[in-house]
């Protein structure tokens, strides 16, 4: 959570919420201070906290490859220095190569920040797809912002190992599914093996509410024959379920509450300004009436996922600085769907909005890169221009930016962690595959080391144990 | 084709002027191409396709242009042949998760083995003008299944802009024999086993008891509708429909697909032809092929794989691996790409990720050769076209499809389709969207009137 994000959200929940807040966004924040009553502090907002720890690294020298840093730069012919976890530097040949690094000659290859997938369900919807592991929708109730994804995560998902492995993601967010208006709390993972899902949790990431607008609400519980069965049912659940927040939140900030409510707590934190939004909509239409929404209670959507129509409405989305998480080209397999395009994240650069491509798919995930490239080459016979270091942005800084996770890790800057993936060629390119992938400066994938490959427990004394995948 | 075209030709003319006519095949030469055979070969820089009378005349390198032809310069790009994409549901569907628009499920039918997609295939369909934009020119379309393991006969079609689409009615009967057969047929592959082999004599009965008269050649008639069958033993379990339907199966004049992901299930599906030898299989999905790669090989029986699943979706899929398709066709199966229920035009993305294994090590991959031929003339031999389409070999269909770069890679797109020698269009709803947004904002007047 940036400073200057959560600032802003502050003033404006000050504004709405009539807590007599008068300034801007300083102001704001010290009546949040003053009024804030010892009993909010007394629970413990991070229960189930992150227990990762980096592996230990070598301190490494990537040397010769094209380097594509994740914020829009490239450097051709590259240096990338990391030690103890972080990026230590990167530049040109001429860089200086400290005693003790241990040299990976890069020549013809690429480097990359780890690739982010700000939308998966492995571990919640785990495979093998059966009944007993379908963990991913608490469709029970329109609305359970009380739930918290990463109870449902399944550490040992073999999906983690092939998103590794061939796609290079080193940090994604598992998300509830999109049955309900407010599906829960997500969880963001580093995509690091362990026995426990806190084990994999990315240390200090903010926590995200998954939202969901259209069809799938509506239809889940107009098919149980109770509300919401129309769009506008969606809206009004929700609005009601905002004005509780609201209320809840006051309460609180008086020191009144007399019992915690797990789901109102949640949103409370998203009126906060310290939990995000990540709201799946497809339209166009209600991505600008879910806009206005967020302004009458005073919350930032951080990113619409699928989002296929945002190209209508690219200067809305620029204007609001919400993202847009998408597919390439996935398109029409439902009627919300029907007007996907293509050209969508072209479109949508072209318009100075934000682009991220996502997967939502446990084979897709394995393929971000490629998603990209054909992205930016539909946008290309659409007569728009987008630089192939912009295009490796989708996967990297603006998936960490609509994270909140931007200052740790999606983009090569010295002190960042130390999440790369070095390709075997260009990673726009089909014929590109990861050839090493380090998290947090730990070689965690090698495909010229058959050991150096995550195998599940799921998977073990099992046909196709520890094979290529 | 049979009855079918008068029909047509009747509908063509009502429409009149405000349907756009098919058009007529062109003699034309694409000259400074690289130019795919789609036989398995190497690209041919600097080659030309000649099509005359709408089919292929010549293609290679020094191959000569007749004169009087229209001459389109590929200006460096690459010319093939169409895709080819077996079993795929294109034409069935608008839209999948919209009931009314999908006849690719049919759950409540009374029949199964019987049921036959090709009246339902709708040409107007834009998945079908999405996938023409996308290079595919043919299809094997397959039903997605009934209340049995008997999904029904699947019909082949080309993806021309005109009505006269299906090729081939009643192509194939596709069959569902692993998990998903297992359901259907009453809980289990043990139930599933013996429903397959009671329909099989049953229908071999009524064929012994047709006689002759159902006699199914290459361009197959309907036994369905012979109605001077016999009686038939009163302890039929099969509808006379569909047991008439499995006539052509069991003679072998009509393939059966067989829907199959585990290594287990694959050599129960070889096993079928002890029982009933004339059956012409083919095997789809085939995830764990690579573990009975041998077995696949001696059968001679192809395979439509899904090409990169690598997760244990199913307890069947334990096995999968990317690395199958190649695998198989080291050992010598004959595999193309195929049963890959997203769109049709990714086929070349996931030929390209094919070569992509081959560099990688412990990897099996495929040639770039034989990775296109994967996506063009193996699947259309598998579905029994490939003297017909898939490559751009002399006498093939003039199926042609001009790239503006290497056509397995994901930045490369096609820039003209041409089917039976002729022009198709290449627009459709989505390029009508990208050109009416292009801004999103609002000009003088509202968008609705920007078309």
């Amino acid at each position: 959570m940036t400073f200057d994000r959560a600032g802003r959200i502050f003033a404006t929940v000050a504004g709405i919420a009539l807590l007599a807040a008068s300034g801007g966004a300083g102001a704001a924040k010290s009546k949040e201070k003053s009024s804030t009553a010892k009993a909010t502090r007394e629970y413990n907002k991070n229960p189930y906290p992150s227990t990762y720890r980096p592996y230990a690294g070598a301190p490494t020298a990537l040397v010769g490859a094209t380097v594509y840093d994740g914020a829009g730069g490239r450097i051709d012919n590259g240096v990338v220095l990391f030690f103890e976890g972080k990026v230590v530097a990167l530049g040109g040949a001429e860089l200086a190569i400290p005693d003790g690094y241990s040299r990976i000659d890069g020549t013809g290859k690429f480097v990359t920040p780890g690739i982010i997938d700000i939308h998966s369900h492995l571990g919640d919807y785990p495979t093998p797809s059966v009944q007993a592991h379908d963990d991913g929708n608490e469709a029970t109730a329109p609305t359970t912002p009380e739930v918290w994804a990463e109870h449902s995560v399944w550490p040992q998902d073999p999906g983690f190992t092939r998103a590794l492995a061939n796609g290079g993601i080193t940090s994604l967010q598992i998300l509830p599914g999109s049955a309900n208006l407010m599906g829960g709390r997500s969880v963001m993972l580093k995509n690091v093996p362990s026995r426990t899902v806190q084990g994999m949790k990315f240390p200090g990431a903010p926590y995200s509410l998954k939202m969901a607008c259209g069809e799938n609400p509506k239809r889940v519980y107009g098919g149980k024959g109770r509300m919401p069965s129309t769009r506008m049912g969606n809206f009004a659940v929700n609005r009601a379920t905002w004005i509780k927040a609201q209320e809840y939140r006051a309460k609180r900030n008086d020191g009144k509450l007399e019992t915690r409510d797990l789901g109102l707590e949640t949103l409370a934190g998203v009126l906060d300004g310290e939990i995000l939004i990540q709201n799946h909509c497809y339209r166009a239409d209600e991505m600008a009436l879910v806009l206005d929404m967020a302004k009458e209670f005073g919350y930032k959507v951080s990113s619409f996922h699928h989002a296929v129509e945002s190209y209508k409405i690219g200067d809305l989305l620029k204007a609001a600085g919400t993202c847009s998480s998408i597919w390439a080209d996935w398109w029409g397999f439902k009627m919300e769907s029907y007007d996907g395009i293509p050209e969508n994240a072209a479109l949508l650069q072209a318009a100075g909005a934000c682009v991220v491509i996502h997967s939502d798919d446990a084979n897709g995930i394995q393929r971000l890169n490629q998603e990209a490239a054909k992205a930016q080459a539909d946008g290309r016979r659409a007569g728009i221009r987008i630089a192939d270091a912009d295009v490796i942005r989708w996967l990297t800084l603006n998936p960490a930016a609509a994270l909140g996770i931007d200052q740790q890790t999606g983009s090569l800057a010295p002190g960042k962690m130390a999440d790369v993936v070095l390709w075997n060629g260009n990673p726009l390119s089909v014929y590109a595959r990861p050839e090493k992938v380090w998290i947090d400066g730990a070689l965690l994938f090698d495909a010229l080391d058959a050991k150096r490959r995550p195998v599940s427990d799921f998977e073990l004394g099992q046909p196709g144990e520890g094979d290529v995948k | 084709m049979n009855l079918r075209r008068p029909c047509i030709g009747i509908v063509t003319a009502l429409l009149g002027a405000t349907s756009a006519l098919p058009a007529l095949a062109q003699d034309i030469a694409f000259t400074n191409a690289t130019v795919v055979i789609g036989d398995g070969g190497a690209p041919i820089a600097n080659g030309t396709v000649v099509v005359r009378g709408g089919k292929v005349v010549a293609a290679g390198a020094g191959v000569p242009v007749p004169a009087g032809l229209r001459i389109i310069d590929a200006q460096g790009g690459w010319v093939t042949p169409g895709l080819v994409v077996a079993v795929t549901d294109l034409g069935l569907v608008d839209v999948e998760a919209v009931d009314q628009s999908n006849d690719s499920t049919t759950e409540k039918s009374p029949f199964n083995a019987a049921l036959d997609i090709a009246p339902a295939i709708n040409p107007l369909a834009q998945p079908i003008a999405v996938s023409r934009a996308g290079g595919v020119t043919r299809a094997a379309v397959a039903p997605g299944g009934s209340g049995a393991i008997f999904a029904g006969q699947g019909a082949l079609i080309d993806l021309g802009n005109d009505p006269d689409m299906v090729n081939r009615a009643r192509a194939f009967q596709y069959i569902e024999l692993g998990e998903a057969g297992a359901k259907l047929a009453g809980g289990s592959r043990v139930a599933a086993h013996a429903i397959l082999r009671n329909a099989l004599a049953e229908a071999r009965d009524l064929s012994r008891r047709s006689g002759p008269s159902v006699t199914l050649g290459a361009a197959p008639g309907d036994p369905r509708l012979v109605s001077a069958t016999p009686e038939r033993a009163g302890d039929v379990l099969l509808s006379r429909f569909d047991a008439a339907a499995l006539i052509p199966v069991v003679r072998g004049n009509q393939p059966l697909y067989v829907h199959v992901e585990r290594a287990q299930d694959i050599r129960m599906a070889l096993a079928l032809k002890a029982d009933f030898p004339a059956l012409k299989l083919v095997l789809v999905g085939a995830s764990e092929g690579w573990l009975v790669a041998r077995e696949l090989a001696a059968s001679g029986v192809p395979v439509l794989a899904t090409p990169l699943n690598d997760l244990p979706e199913q307890f069947e899929q334990l096995a999968s691996t990317q690395s199958n398709v190649g695998r198989m066709a080291a050992a010598g199966v004959k595999v193309g790409l195929g049963a890959f229920f997203d769109q049709p035009r990714y086929a070349p993305q996931y030929a390209g990720n094919l070569v992509a294994l081959s560099k990688l090590p412990g990897a099996t991959g495929l040639s770039w050769g034989q990775a296109f031929a994967a996506i063009s003339s193996v699947p259309a031999e598998i579905i029994g076209m490939g003297d017909r389409y898939g490559s751009l070999k002399p006498g093939r269909a003039g199926d042609v499809v001009v790239w503006d770069g290497d056509p397995l890679e994901v930045s490369s797109g096609p820039i003209a389709v041409y089917i039976d020698g002729v022009e198709q269009p290449l627009s459709n709803h989505q390029t009508r969207l990208r050109d009416r947004y292009r801004t999103p904002t609002e000009g003088a007047l509202p968008k609705a009137y920007d078309w």
